[in-house]
């Protein structure tokens, strides 16, 4: 066979859906793998190995974004109905809960605001333009929310989900060795701090290590979403 | 019909009620966040938990971290854009990443072992 049509074949491929939809699954398998291997290891998150696959072939391949996600978007839709699913394990843990609603409010209120005030002051005081600390202020709320909120605070949306993906990546990645170093043996704590500091990428590694951890951290990734929702605006308003 | 597709409608049902009281409401929050409240509230009421949801629930949950993959390679795009920047955002993310995780697993490990013991001693 020539290269020819070859190459046809090739393009015909790479446009159509199915490419990256077949791509976003195959290179999940891949680090799925990498990540039983190691022993859930945080540091092989699926979610950070995977995306690197994937633009590594994009790069290589010379394809852009856009059409990758003609593919990809079947998976990304996905996580609509999974965020609405978080309130089955919430259902299951709620007479838990309810006899934690004063730590679950005290430490959203804590981690919420250390996760605000942080990222801007860190920012701030290492010479962040405004639109950069406009976007980063909201980077431990899950990506539509964020860019929601950078928006009101004149950042940008597209930059705000940058961040909160990679804070996602780094929460689960970094969790473990915080968490240990604290000596928190209590699994709803370790949960609720990763979906407090890290929403849904967190909730998902909490998912992976401990049924209690995934509840908790599904808790705090919808209530600070809510709060954040809410309050971030107007706290930003009052600090800057 | 199986579980799991059952299951699955029963959450898109959910997330369209939560999509469309957003719209109505101007609320700022993510349909599928309204979603997961209302779910929440109907299985309050509706009990013991339907298997078939339960099924779907879990099965998303399982592989939460395969759906966030499409965002996470949408960071491409504005690679440009953070390097002229990068030592305060980086610092910014890990620093402040690591902060939050701590403060809230502390305050919420201290305050669960006061609230546990003092249920204890209460109720003994």
């Amino acid at each position: 066979m020539t290269a020819e049509p070859f190459f046809a074949l090739w393009v015909y491929l790479a446009a159509t859906p199915l490419a990256g939809l077949t791509l976003t699954l195959v290179m999940y398998v891949l680090a799925w793998w990498c990540y039983e291997r190691t022993g859930k290891h945080p540091l092989a998150n699926p979610v950070l190995i995977t995306a690197v696959l994937i633009i590594m072939v994009l790069w290589l391949t010379r394809t852009s974004y856009q059409t990758y996600f003609a593919g990809a978007q079947f998976v990304h839709f996905l996580l609509g109905p999974a965020v609405v699913g978080l309130a089955v394990p919430l259902v299951r843990e709620w007479p838990h809960v309810r006899r934690l609603a004063w730590p679950i409010a005290a430490s959203l209120a804590v981690g919420s605001t250390v996760a605000l005030v942080s990222a801007v002051g860190i920012g701030w005081l290492l010479g962040a333009t405004p639109v950069t600390l406009a976007s980063l202020a909201p980077k431990s709320v899950t990506a539509p929310v964020a860019m929601g909120i950078a928006e009101n605070l004149g950042g940008l949306p597209a930059l705000a989900a940058v961040f909160a993906v990679s804070t996602g990546i780094l929460g689960a990645a970094l969790g473990k060795y915080v968490l240990d170093a604290l000596r928190i043996s209590d699994w709803r704590a370790r949960g609720f701090a990763l979906g407090l500091a890290a929403h849904g990428i967190g909730t998902a590694r909490s998912f992976q290590v401990n049924a209690d951890a995934g509840a908790f951290a599904g808790l705090a990734f919808a209530l600070h979403a809510m709060l954040a929702a809410i309050l971030f605006p107007l706290a930003y308003w009052v600090l800057v | 019909m199986s579980p799991l597709l059952a299951g699955l409608t029963w959450l898109l049902v959910f997330q369209s009620a939560g999509e469309a009281l957003v719209r109505l409401t101007g609320m700022p929050v993510p349909g599928p966040v309204v979603g997961m409240m209302l779910l929440f509230v109907a299985l309050q009421v509706r009990k013991p938990l339907p298997a078939a949801i339960s099924a779907a629930a879990d099965g998303l949950a399982q592989h939460l971290s395969l759906l966030f993959v499409p965002a996470g390679v949408g960071v491409m795009l504005h690679l440009e854009r953070v390097a002229s920047e990068w030592v305060p955002i980086a610092a910014a993310l890990i620093i402040s990443t690591v902060l939050a995780l701590a403060a809230t697993a502390v305050t919420f490990q201290r305050l669960a072992r006061r609230a546990e013991a003092a249920a204890a001693t209460s109720r003994p």
